[in-house]
């Protein structure tokens, strides 16, 4: 009996300190796919299509690591994770990679036992509010009411924000996503709070959507990325710069239509090192050169992932923001593939 | 004149009142016979007449009910075309649409086995119940999940909707009700040991909401395994629910079982029968048939609670109506889904009341 409670409390200790040491890449190449955990529905990031996919740009980035490792971007099956489960499912090896609308924090790289390997999306807490109220920044919000869902990370960024304001406001609490949107459509409040992806994506469900739109102001910051488990650097490195590689083939105008075709006629280094036709990129992370062709070819750049999935044209009509390539004055920096 | 003896007659009965027959008579007499039935009335009728024509105009008289996408939906009212466009996969989940038939396949073999039952007459009952207590979890097993037989496998992670939903109803509550009877009469028996293990489960499992079994199988048990070594969800939340299911089933056999008259014992131990035979023969099925209300009970409980899969990422009944509407081409319609949920739900569950209504009456010999 003892020596199992000390088997039972020493794979507790494992499970949180010493995650998995061996290979994940060989046992990955040994299943035949990539075991990727997401939401169970978040629009535009994951969510089920009517044929039963999994669609989204967090499920994009898992086929991209299925591209790279094994030049099929369907060779990846998906765990959909509930909030609570989803650290537990990579911990204990359920699932490779993470890859769940998940904000990477000091916490969860260090305490968990995780690692963040990039970010796909920078997300932020923003609010919208009716046109009709003329006003034009959060700081003019002093006396509002402000619909929100309760008991999470939003309902204390606005608390941070307004106290640090100093000005007043009046919460009103739900507790399911569905519930704000209503109360807010009805009147109940002025302002409606949440994640910048979530209100673009609430605001289809509004009677008049057109009659709504966003402050600029963002008022927290969430860098949403995938996440691995600390300590298989390999691994990581593989999924890191599958990432990568979307975004710098946007940078380098290499898309999914025009891939086979700059194969044959790129002269510059850079382009044909990221195309796998010159240098030992994929070898030295212990991949096919081909690999980064295979994402481009097959899941396409992080522009077109962005605009297939959440982009203006869709309809949670996002605009690139933040999220635009630090060329055009974004966020999005890749690391350079040399 | 004549002398004729006055004779009593009997003169006809006067009609009652007008105001206290027909439909007038009843009205006054149910809903207008004092002043405060009166009010109570014509508020009631004022909250009718508030609230069924919206919903009714809503759900039927201004609903769109063809098209394929949510431009079809531009009358204002519910918008059927989206469960009409998810119906599969509320059906079936992400089970893969050219295997669905191995699922129709398996439901119409339970149906029609089932069906047989119903009638009184049918001459192979015993054969049949056999069949589908040992051999038909084998065959739907198989059936479903595949790897055998040339079936294709399915992996549990692709099961959702209504079939997700019942196969954890049916596991949890078939497989709950033998453990159950074994742990109330543990718990009644004289056996101070079992007693201890049968009180110490039952109190165990009885004390921890759902939700907290689920989270354990889903999310702990996984850390306190070698690493490597993993069992599929589906089984650790089954095992889950049917544990759980188990402990309560106990309480309310128990129940059954302690109404049994002392007597019943007695007369079953001067024959001389051992303490099986006795149960099996005389005690539980008298205690089985009077806590048929109370097993009902627990089902219903239990095929509601499955909704609760969805916190460790099963898609169930409700959850694939939830994660339908977060498909960015159908955002809004979650009025809709719930709408179709509750009513799925309640069909199932009021079919299952009538149907032990109807085992009562039938089971009921008279004490």
């Amino acid at each position: 009996m003892q020596y199992k409670m000390l088997v039972a409390a020493a794979a507790l200790a494992v499970g949180f300190a010493l995650p998995a040491s061996s290979a994940t890449i060989d046992d990955v190449k040994a299943k035949g796919h990539v075991q990727c955990g997401v939401s169970q529905g978040l629009p535009g990031f994951s969510n089920p299509d009517q044929a039963g996919n999994w669609t989204g740009i967090d499920v994009d980035v898992c086929r991209a690591v299925a591209a790279a490792v094994f030049g099929d971007a369907n060779k990846v099956k998906f765990t959909p994770l509930s909030a609570k489960e989803r650290f537990t499912a990579l911990q204990s090896g359920e699932v490779d990679v993470l890859s769940r609308n998940t904000t990477w924090t000091l916490t969860r790289d260090t305490a968990l036992g995780l690692d963040f390997v990039g970010v796909n999306f920078y997300d932020g807490q923003g609010f919208m509010i009716r046109k009709d109220m003329g006003i034009d920044s959060a700081t003019k919000l002093d006396g509002a009411s402000v619909c929100v869902n309760i008991g999470t990370t939003t309902e204390l960024n606005m608390a941070d924000y307004f106290r640090a304001n100093n000005m007043k406001y009046e919460p009103v609490v739900f507790e399911k996503a569905d519930e704000v949107v209503a109360a807010y459509d009805a009147g109940r409040c002025d302002v409606y709070t949440t994640d910048r992806s979530g209100l673009a994506a609430q605001r289809v469900k509004l009677k008049d959507p057109s009659a709504h739109f966003v402050l600029p102001e963002t008022i927290s910051k969430e860098p949403l990325g995938p996440v691995v488990r600390h300590g298989d650097n390999q691994w990581g490195d593989v999924v890191r710069w599958s990432l990568i590689t979307m975004i710098e083939a946007e940078e380098m105008g290499l898309n999914s239509g025009n891939v086979d075709d700059m194969r044959k006629t790129a002269t510059n280094p850079a382009v044909k090192r990221v195309l796998g036709t010159e240098g030992d990129m994929g070898k030295v992370l212990g991949l096919g050169n081909d690999w980064s062709y295979n994402i481009i070819k097959q899941v396409g750049n992080y522009g077109e992932v962005y605009a297939k999935h959440v982009g203006p044209n869709t309809p949670i009509g996002l605009a690139r923001g933040p999220n635009e390539l630090w060329t055009n004055g974004g966020l999005m920096y890749p690391m350079p593939v040399r | 004149m004549t002398d004729a003896t006055p004779t009593f007659e009997r003169s006809p009965d006067l009609p009652p009142p007008a105001s206290t027959v027909g439909v007038v008579g009843w009205l006054r007499q149910n809903l207008f016979s004092t002043w405060y039935n009166t009010l109570l009335t014509i508020l009631a009728l004022w909250i009718v007449w508030e609230a069924v024509p919206p919903v009714i105009s809503w759900a039927f008289l201004t609903a769109d009910w063809a098209g394929t996408s949510r431009d079809d939906c531009t009358s204002g009212g519910a918008c059927w075309v989206f469960i009409k466009e998810w119906f599969g996969q509320f059906i079936y989940g992400r089970y893969p649409i050219e295997e669905r038939w191995r699922i129709n396949f398996g439901s119409i073999i339970l149906i029609v086995c089932a069906a047989t039952l119903f009638f009184p007459r049918f001459p192979y009952k015993l054969w049949v119940s056999l069949f589908l207590i040992f051999v038909y979890p084998i065959v739907a097993f198989f059936l479903f999940s595949g790897d055998a037989f040339g079936l294709e496998w399915v992996e549990t992670p692709l099961w959702g909707g209504l079939f997700l939903t019942l196969v954890i109803a049916i596991v949890g509550c078939v497989f709950a009700l033998p453990i159950g009877i074994v742990l109330a009469l543990g718990r009644r028996s004289d056996m101070p040991a079992v007693r201890a293990v049968c009180v110490a489960f039952i109190e165990l499992w009885r004390g921890v909401p759902l939700i907290t079994v689920l989270f354990m199988a889903s999310v702990m048990f996984p850390l306190f395994v070698p690493e490597g070594l993993t069992f599929d969800k589906l089984l650790r939340a089954l095992i889950g629910i049917m544990l759980f299911q188990a402990a309560y089933l106990a309480e309310v056999i128990r129940g059954g079982l302690q109404a049994i008259p002392r007597g019943q014992y007695e007369g079953a131990q001067a024959l001389g029968l051992s303490y099986w035979k006795m149960m099996i023969l005389i005690i539980l099925p008298q205690a089985l048939k009077l806590v048929i209300p109370g097993i009902v009970n627990s089902f219903i409980a239990l095929l509601k609670d499955t909704t609760l899969v969805l916190i460790i990422g099963l898609f169930d009944f409700l959850g694939m109506i939830q994660a339908a509407g977060t498909n960015p081409d159908w955002l809004g319609f979650a009025v809709e889904g719930y709408v179709f949920a509750a009513f799925v739900f309640w069909v199932l569950c009021f079919g299952i009341s009538r149907y032990s209504l109807h085992l009562e009456r039938k089971l009921h010999t008279g004490h």
